[in-house]
């Protein structure tokens, strides 16, 4: 406990709310959970509940077989992320949290692209894809499927560069993350 | 030993003395092993009445209630007192049959997704999968509902994995690494209180039910002994902080003398001086207590010139509705047992309060809650509550429905001790009051227990009184017996023009034979001057008794903010 209070005097001019404030930014959540049934729908769950949105939710296994991680974004202009975080703490079945800052992150999402395109579209489709380090993963005569991966900034700008041609569908896995260094995410 | 009996073992190492519940088809091994199972079961009427009693149950003694109950409707009438256990913290463990896990998903007969149904309203869950998992889900059920901020874990348990066989090995420890609550509270954080509140020269204490469950009413009186805090309580902290102290001449009849340091309830139709205090502190010392809307009124005009010191076991409801200046995660018992031996190094000044005990006991002497009595021998509700008091010598444990009547019992009993007051706080149930006052009876049977009910809220769980009658239960239950849905009339007449729309219940039903036909007492009480003597009488009753006590039809609740505004336009 140390020694008892000091006179020092105080000021209550001086104390600042420990604020709640929207950070206007995305935040990628990195949650380690028990790998049992049910727990995916607790945290869905409590996001409706509580009015959260959830803009992408990812789930896989990691290098232990009880343990998932759930990888979702949340957009902080609309949610107070600490409040987001410690309803989610409330979950037992949830053991950690990491709100990954984005400087020490490596972020990644895989999209397919199934883009309309004749054999006169075909080779400066295929140029684009090369620009954004694309594969093409499969050709019939009128449409071409790519394989796109990257942070959502680059998917988001091939999906742009695309629609032009006639994009017929898309796909997005939503983010993963891990954090850079030695440390674990 | 079948999973079932391992189920009695494991109550039994968790101290539960009784279970409320009502067999069906998926819960009969469970209910075949209570006939040898050495564990006493109250068969309750509807599983609402036994999840409300053993809510009742663990808010009287501060241990776990248990309540049973089958599959499918079973299970959905265990949904209301499971959503009032997660909105007022109350330890419960529900058990619940299931199906045959071949039946699982197939629409099968009394199936319902209990898990699913109840996800939303539960601190956790357990499905049990398989019937070695069992004792350690118990074990693990009743470690959740009673640690950290407690509330209700629900078992699910399915016909075919309750019977069968198990090795059965006592549990001793849990393991739950997800789950380590944080009780101590930060020393730095608890001495920077300590320094907020000497500089303060308008503080409050304001305490809430979280200063119950932890069972730091010694704590909080011994800290606002420390140097004259006002304090206030929520509707759920009621008899955290004494309303009397003993007077100077004793406690005659066990009645005290108002505690000078109580400013009684706050919010919505708390007192003005409470709510007036709120408004002009400079330093609200938030304990156990969570902001929510009732307390508060219009948020943004809510304490404007007060600094936030906030203690709380669940770290969510810290800056949830109202930003924390001095947040502390901790058990309020701990929490406020350091604080004082924080605040008592520093040495304030307690003249620097003198001023503002000036102003607010200018309030309470200005603004008492009064009411006017009538003339002749009709009831006033008020003093309804005031004659049970002074019946009962403030000693009674009172239970509540949710309404008016609620509302005056919190006003006007001055609860001297904590685990006094049983309601509904949260989730507002109509219907709580009598099944949790059979409850608090069972846990509690050297002390006696009064219902305080509304006409139209006692009827939602009057079946009850059958399972009081069999029992020989002996709940006192005052029906304050106005013919209307009280509130909602309230604020019919103050807030849509005075138009009722269907709150009139009439005199129906005829409540002296409603409780003879359940082999219950039944009284009814019209004249005020013999009020006092006549609750006297209905006390003096063995067994259980329901009293229809008429009181003013049209009488509003006041003082009161109307909903979204702010404390200093309290009326009434």
């Amino acid at each position: 406990m140390g020694e008892p209070g000091t006179k020092e005097p105080l000021s209550l001019e001086e104390l600042e709310a420990s604020t709640n404030m929207r950070t206007g930014r995305k935040h990628v959540l990195s949650i380690l959970v028990e790998n049992k049934s049910g727990v995916l729908t607790r945290i869905a769950g409590l996001f409706a509940r509580r009015g959260f949105n959830i803009s992408t939710l990812t789930v896989g296994p990691t290098e232990d077989v009880q343990i998932s991680r759930v990888t979702l974004t949340v957009d902080g202009a609309l949610h107070p992320i600490d409040q987001v975080t410690k309803q989610l703490h409330k979950l037992i079945n949830v053991l950690k949290i990491r709100d990954l800052e984005p400087a020490d992150t490596v972020a990644r999402e895989l999209a397919l692209f199934k883009v309309s395109a004749d054999g006169t579209q075909r080779g400066e489709l295929m140029q684009i894809a090369e620009i954004f380090r694309g594969k093409v993963v499969d050709v019939t005569k009128r449409a071409v499927i790519i394989e796109v991966t990257g942070t959502t900034d680059k998917i988001e700008a091939f999906e742009t560069m695309v629609r032009p041609f006639g994009l017929i569908e898309m796909m997005r896995t939503g983010e993963i993350a891990i954090s850079r260094g030695r440390t674990e995410t | 030993m079948r999973a079932v009996d391992a189920l009695m073992e494991c109550l039994k190492a968790e101290g539960v003395d009784v279970v409320f519940g009502l067999p069906g088809g998926a819960n009969l091994p469970t209910y075949d092993a209570f006939v040898n199972g050495g564990i006493r079961h109250i068969l309750v009427r509807h599983e609402a009445g036994g999840g409300h009693a053993a809510e009742g149950y663990a808010k009287a003694t501060g241990k776990v209630g248990v309540a049973f109950a089958t599959s499918g409707p079973g299970a959905t009438n265990l949904i209301t007192p499971i959503c009032d256990a997660m909105m007022d913290s109350v330890p419960c463990v529900f058990i619940t049959g299931q199906v045959r896990t071949d039946l699982l998903g197939t629409d099968g007969f009394q199936e319902a997704d209990t898990i699913g149904i109840t996800m939303p309203v539960v601190k956790h869950s357990f499905m049990i999968q398989h019937p070695q998992e069992l004792p350690r889900a118990i074990h693990e059920a009743f470690y959740i509902a009673r640690s950290g901020r407690p509330g209700p874990v629900l078992v699910d348990f399915p016909l075919d994995l309750s019977r069968a066989e198990i090795d059965y090995e006592p549990v001793t420890d849990v393991h739950l690494p997800g789950y380590q609550p944080k009780i101590e509270g930060n020393q730095k954080q608890i001495r920077q209180a300590a320094k907020a509140l000497a500089a303060s020269q308008r503080p409050v204490i304001y305490a809430g039910g979280g200063v119950v469950n932890a069972n730091g009413a010694a704590e909080l009186t011994e800290f606002a002994a420390s140097d004259r805090f006002p304090v206030t309580c929520t509707l759920m902290g009621l008899g955290a902080f004494p309303a009397t102290v003993e007077g100077a001449e004793g406690r005659e009849g066990g009645l005290g003398d108002p505690n000078p340091q109580w400013l009684g309830m706050l919010g919505m139709h708390g007192t003005r001086a409470a709510n007036y205090a709120m408004d002009e502190a400079d330093l609200i010392c938030a304990v156990g207590a969570r902001f929510d809307d009732r307390i508060t009124g219009k948020l943004s005009e809510f304490a404007p010139r007060a600094k936030f010191i906030h203690i709380d076991v669940d770290p969510a409801e810290i800056s949830k509705n109202v930003p924390a200046h001095i947040p502390i995660v901790g058990d309020a018992r701990n929490v406020l047992a350091k604080l004082v031996i924080e605040y008592r190094a520093i040495g304030a000044d307690p003249a620097r309060l003198d001023a503002w005990w000036a102003r607010i006991d200018g309030w309470k002497a200005k603004y008492p809650l009064a009411y006017e009595d009538t003339t002749d021998t009709e009831i006033k509700p008020q003093y309804m509550i005031r004659a049970l008091y002074e019946a009962t010598g403030g000693e009674a444990i009172i239970t509540s429905d949710v309404g008016q009547h609620q509302m005056w019992a919190a006003q006007l009993y001055d609860f001297p001790a904590p685990r006094r007051w049983i309601n509904s706080g949260g989730l507002g149930t109509m219907g709580f009051g009598l099944p949790a006052a059979m409850g608090a009876a069972v846990g509690c049977p050297d002390r006696l227990v009064c219902c305080v009910a509304g006409d139209g809220s006692v009827q939602m769980n009057a079946q009850e009184l059958a399972t009081c009658a069999q029992n020989n239960i002996p709940i006192k239950v005052f029906i304050m017996n106005n013919g209307y849905l009280g509130m909602v009339r309230q604020w019919q007449e103050l807030f849509w023009d005075g138009k009722y729309s269907h709150v009139d219940m009439g005199e129906f039903p005829d409540f002296v034979k409603l409780a003879e036909a359940y082999g219950v007492t039944g009284m009814r009480f019209t004249d005020k001057h013999t009020l006092v003597d006549d609750i006297k009488r209905a006390i003096a009753v063995e067994g259980p008794v329901l009293v229809d006590v008429r009181v003013t039809r049209e009488e509003n609740t006041y003082p009161m903010i109307p909903a979204g505004m702010a404390a200093r336009e309290m009326v009434g």
